[in-house]
């Protein structure tokens, strides 16, 4: 890198040192990947949802694969913001990056209890999370329905004290309905996909292989489906994207940033390999040196109309 | 500590239907592996997302290698059939907590596998026996010093050596028996009455009648129930390996959970993670 970061990106006021963060979920609150990943090199950490309570999430199995992807239905299994603030805060506060705590809820008032038991602690953002598939109450319910979104933005919206960013459902008729619906809420900025809602059956033993029947699947397999979703939500509003679902190579990442994402982030590459993040950051870098561009900013939402 | 390598294939052999015995050369691995661990293998046909966790059967560290054996349960593993000496594989390892080989010290152990659970067993065999060899030895030198040095009548107060007691339980063919023969007595249980006790590993260790001071496990739910079931009622300590689908396999995921009885140090919800807290736990803190 030269003297001027040309991977440096902002987001809603926060400079981010690179486009490249943690898909949440896929990364826990870092710990246990910064075994493998100089987290001071990730543009940020996003956390797995947290809510006002511990969550105990769902029976197992919680997973499968399936052709190019993988389904889940974890179901948020999570501390509460209590055991994050006193344990994961600090442990993420070492580290040189920016902090994004993704917040899950089953109602207005628990989201923005979170959003408020968070306002004074050391985070650069929250992202909202609107669009889990794999809870009953809160989560996707309120990602697909417009006036919903809006409600639950402007709910978070005027008790956060950080930037917020609504992470979106893909399982809509009209993704750039719903980023203009939680724009209007006063989002901060957007985040998407979030995983498309499955299913898998073994045949041998005729039964669902996922214990909550349903998941969430991400991979490569999604990734045309979400970069199409990312261009059209770019188009939709004026806030700036975060573009995920499927990434696992820079040249994905490149892809997004391309169809106006102004950040990506990586998820279930991490599973495939640990340090995915670093590998599409530093893939990144050398797109931008070998093609003589200066600035990764002068790539978003450049593809050639 | 983690270590990620391309690790090449030594040997592979099939030595029971379905049954594959991969032996992989693991410089950084080896080195740092303890018995009741495992690895993830990451394919390489990259439709296949997710890392296969596989326990380690054996560990070598002056030879470099680790030993694999895995049941073929679908196209992952189907792959890994497929490969040959001389081929690479991407390994993560070790991972997770093996057996707390300190609790069999001195002591009756019976180790306790089922199926595809028998592997781990056998790497747990083999340094239980091999230390316990080592203590006898050197008790032996102990002794003979004391004897020179007091003159003693013969009273010999020669610690307790580890008694390793291997139960293990199979459908038919009982795969890797012969190798389990080496490190002590082996009772077994064949679902088809061809070998040993026809039924299950507790119906071997009713019939065998002997009771253990301390039992390390792996295999089946059922089979795992049964015997925490057993050692409770007869106040014997008990650890098992646990197994649940994965995909991280260092526990951020929180996909491999099984449940606890008190609240689990990690998500404080009775949760806690198999690939990271476990595989192995001590089974009276678990709700199977």
């Amino acid at each position: 890198m030269g003297a001027k970061n040309r991977l440096g990106v902002n987001i809603a006021g926060v400079e981010l040192k690179n486009p490249v963060m943690t898909a949440s979920g896929t990364f826990g609150s870092g710990e246990e990947y910064s075994e493998f990943v100089d987290l001071n090199r990730l543009g940020a950490v996003v956390t797995k949802g947290v809510a006002n309570v511990p969550w105990p999430g769902n029976p197992t199995p919680r997973v499968a694969e399936v052709y190019g992807g993988m389904l889940n239905a974890i179901g948020l299994q999570n501390p509460g913001v209590e055991v994050f603030c006193r344990r994961d805060l600090p442990f993420l506060k070492k580290y040189d990056t920016k902090i994004i705590v993704n917040v899950c809820g089953h109602s207005i008032e628990e989201y923005t209890e979170v959003v408020e038991r968070l306002a004074d602690e050391p985070v650069d953002m929250l992202e909202i999370n609107i669009s889990c598939p794999n809870v009953r109450e809160g989560g996707i319910a309120f990602g697909t329905v417009p006036s919903v979104a809006e409600k639950i933005t402007r709910a978070c919206r005027n008790v956060a004290k950080q930037p917020i960013i609504m992470k979106l459902s893909p399982n809509v008729t009209d993704i750039g309905e719903m980023a203009r619906a939680v724009e209007a809420g006063g989002a901060d900025a957007v985040s998407l996909i979030n995983t498309l809602t499955g299913m898998k059956i073994d045949v041998n033993r005729r039964k669902f292989v996922l214990a909550n029947r349903t998941g969430g699947m991400s991979g490569p397999a999604v990734k045309p489906i979400a970069l199409r979703m990312v261009y059209e939500a770019a188009h939709a509003v004026h806030l700036p994207v975060i573009g995920m679902g499927g990434i696992a190579t820079a040249e994905d990442a490149l892809e997004f940033i391309l169809a106006g994402a102004t950040a990506v982030s990586v998820g279930t590459a991490n599973f495939s390999n640990p340090r995915a993040t670093l590998d599409v950051a530093e893939g990144i870098d050398r797109y931008l040196e070998e093609n003589g561009i200066d600035s990764v900013q002068d790539l978003i939402g450049a593809v050639e109309e | 500590m983690k270590i990620k390598e391309t690790a090449t294939i030594v040997s592979q052999s099939r030595i029971s239907a379905g049954i594959y015995d991969m032996v992989l050369s693991a410089p950084g691995i080896s080195g740092e592996a303890a018995p009741g661990q495992f690895v993830n293998v990451y394919l390489n046909d990259k439709s296949r997302l997710l890392p296969r966790p596989i326990s380690l059967c054996g560990i070598d560290a002056d030879r470099q290698t680790i030993r694999l054996v895995y049941r073929v349960s679908g196209a992952g593993t189907g792959e890994m059939a497929q490969m040959c000496a001389g081929e690479k594989l991407e390994i993560l390892g070790p991972l997770g907590n093996g057996f707390p080989l300190e609790e069999a010290a001195g002591k009756r152990v019976f180790l306790v596998g089922g199926g595809i659970g028998v592997p781990p067993l056998l790497e747990t065999a083999r340094v239980l026996y091999e230390s316990a060899a080592l203590d006898e030895e050197q008790s032996d030198v102990i002794a003979d010093e004391q004897r020179v040095s007091e003159k003693s009548d013969g009273v010999n107060a020669k610690t307790r050596t580890t008694e390793v007691v291997s139960v293990i339980g199979y459908r038919s063919d009982c795969f890797l028996k012969a190798e389990f023969d080496r490190y002590g007595d082996t009772i077994i249980a064949t679902e088809d009455g061809s070998t040993g006790t026809r039924g299950n590993v507790m119906d071997a260790i009713r019939a065998d009648g002997r009771k253990p001071d301390v039992i390390f496990a792996c295999g089946p739910l059922p089979m795992l129930r049964a015997l925490k079931t057993w050692a409770e009622e007869e106040q014997i300590p008990c650890w098992v390996s646990m197994e649940e689908r994965m995909a991280c396999g260092i526990g951020a995921c929180l996909a491999c959970v099984c449940r606890t009885r008190e609240i689990d140090g990690h998500s404080q919800v009775k949760n806690t993670r198999v690939c990271k807290d476990g595989p192995v736990f001590n089974a009276a803190e678990l709700d199977l």
